[in-house]
């Protein structure tokens, strides 16, 4: 496999596209946002229950690529116990991360399993694939309840 | 499991010189990732042959001016070769008269022309248009709107699970309400043919004008318009082989006497005064505003140039190549076609188990094949046959059997990776 689509489609991630974590509907969630991305026809619904200030659980269901899968369930397992405050610095950082404002040798550390998304950066198109359970989840916690899309 | 020597004796025939042909097509000779293009993405855009890129050259190089008001010999020029090149998609697509052919922008354009104008005089309250399931976005959305406007109805004609209109319905759907009918002739998704000479026939028995949208069969099928007796007809240049941003309208004279300007401006007047305008002769009562005159004429060369293999010999290729490509594609174990219409044409939808079109995408790029996945602006289809998306290739003559090999064969490595 040429290198640039082995670093897109890392094993991290195919494994959760397979299995994806939290894959569910959340029937105590306090709040809840629908994303979608009409061109391609993801689709994701996301249930979150929060406790004061901390996400303290977090479901998704829905239909979509390999990448916006695999990011849903990623990003659900990374946030669970996180305020909303931290949740909200880790998208920024993910997102800045996915469209390649953060160089190959800086420090991933604080962005954990996200950093195998790092391929996505050489794919513009793939971005909001990549980037689209985190707008919804934005859109859950300021609990807008609208329809997020990102074209 | 077929056998491969009914694969070689299917693929060993062949009616066109394709290879020569190709030598036409400056960018099928570039890499992609380090791979030969394979481009199977025809019902988006076809690729330009060197003729009407040296056209397009040329009239810039050489006769580049405004058409129709200049005294000046450029501009004398330029209007010749824009009228010359109406004159050629007239005897294309075998109109009567000159008057019938509109320049447009497109297959879009060209279908809210008529929404727009026809609605505008003929659509009244309660009336209904019918389109059908397999309508693009672009023959659903301008009748939509024209339906808020008057409150009229649309009506849609169903289709059975091949991607087929099932023909009694639209039937049923007839009434004195119904004043327009508006169909695809070939699906962009699917690459189900309509039965459109039946569908004509049927509406002229109670004198309901009919459109079809032809973008998507008028670079695989003679078009005949007289034969067919459609009453307006639309298609675009790009997919034809010519540029982006032409296309044509076509309309019977006594039906586009009768509808009002589309558009106001210059070149679609014969007088203007602030107290009252008269509106210029057919077809220039529909060309408001410098149009596109390149593009025209550049559309007028794409015509030439398919007129030089033959419409009728385009067709046949493409019907074996499509008959291969059928073959082939029905060795995948877990693929489905989307769209099983046994008039088809050569557009081959599908999805693969466990795989979302959007990485089927992706992986073939990197093989340098580039198809289209999504919803191919027919959502409503997507809806019917309960998918987000599909992955599709859609061919044109200048593809060859042993792309359709590279495409199956690079399909399997998809289930490689998502193994």
């Amino acid at each position: 496999m040429n290198n640039e689509l082995r670093e897109l489609y890392q094993q991290v991630i195919l494994d959760h596209n397979k299995s994806p974590r939290n894959y569910k509907k959340l029937e105590t969630a306090t709040n809840s946002s629908e994303g979608k991305n009409p061109l391609c026809g993801d689709h994701i619904h996301l249930y979150v229950k929060m406790n004061n200030d901390v996400v303290e659980d977090i479901s998704f269901e829905g239909n979509g690529c390999a990448i916006s899968k695999s990011s849903a369930s990623l990003m659900t397992s990374i946030v669970k116990g996180k305020t909303k405050a931290e949740a909200e610095q880790l998208f920024e950082k993910f997102h800045d991360l996915v469209t390649g404002k953060i160089s190959e040798d800086e420090d991933l550390t604080d962005l954990g399993k996200l950093a195998v998304f790092q391929g996505v950066r050489e794919f513009p198109v793939r971005v909001k694939c990549a980037s689209l359970a985190w707008h919804t989840l934005h859109s859950a916690l300021k609990d807008e309840n609208k329809i997020v899309t990102t074209e | 499991m077929i056998s491969d020597a009914i694969i070689n004796s299917v693929k060993n025939i062949s009616s066109l010189d394709v290879l020569k042909i190709r030598e036409d097509f400056p960018i099928l000779k570039q890499l992609i990732h380090g791979k030969p293009l394979v481009y199977l993405d025809n019902a988006a855009t076809t690729q330009k042959p060197k003729f009407v890129i040296d056209k397009e050259r040329e009239y810039y190089e050489v006769q580049n001016s405004n058409i129709h008001r200049g005294v000046h010999l450029l501009s004398q020029k330029a209007t010749m070769e824009y009228e010359k090149a109406r004159e050629k998609v007239m005897r294309f697509i075998n109109a009567k008269y000159l008057s019938e052919v509109i320049f447009t922008k497109g297959t879009t354009d060209g279908i809210n022309l008529i929404a727009s104008s026809f609605g505008e005089k003929f659509i009244n309250a309660d009336d209904e248009i019918i389109i059908s399931h397999l309508e693009h976005h672009s023959n659903i959305v301008p009748w939509q709107l024209l339906c808020q406007r008057k409150n009229a109805k649309l009506k849609v004609i169903p289709i059975n699970d091949n991607g087929e209109i099932i023909f009694e319905e639209f039937e049923k759907l007839i009434s004195e309400k119904t004043k327009f009918i508006s169909i695809v002739h070939a699906s962009n998704s699917l690459g189900t043919i309509n039965p459109i000479k039946d569908i004509i026939n049927k509406a002229h028995q109670y004198n309901i004008p009919v459109l079809i949208d032809a973008a998507q069969s008028v670079q695989h099928y003679k078009i005949d318009v007289k034969e067919l007796d459609c009453d307006f007809l639309v298609f675009s240049g790009h997919k034809l082989y010519a540029p982006t941003g032409i296309g044509i309208l076509y309309g019977k004279e006594k039906l586009l006497e009768e509808l009002p300007p589309y558009q106001g401006g210059g070149d679609m007047i014969s007088s203007v005064t602030f107290e009252k305008t008269t509106y210029n002769e057919l077809p220039y009562k529909f060309e408001a505003g410098t149009p596109n005159i390149s593009g025209g004429i550049c559309l007028g060369a794409a015509i030439d140039y398919i007129n030089s293999i033959g419409i009728k010999s385009i067709e046949e290729y493409e019907k074996e190549l499509s008959d291969y490509a059928e073959l082939r594609l029905k060795e995948i174990e877990k693929l489905t076609p989307i769209g099983t219409a046994k008039n088809k044409g050569a557009v081959f939808s599908f999805i693969l188990d466990g795989v979302h079109p959007h990485d089927i995408g992706t992986i073939l790029d990197f093989e340098g094949i580039a198809i289209r996945t999504g919803h191919h602006c027919t959502q409503p289809i997507m809806d019917r046959f309960k998918i987000p998306a599909t992955a599709r290739a859609s061919l044109a003559f200048y593809n060859t059997k042993d792309e359709i090999d590279f495409l199956a064969s690079s399909i399997k490595k998809v289930f490689e990776v998502f193994a």
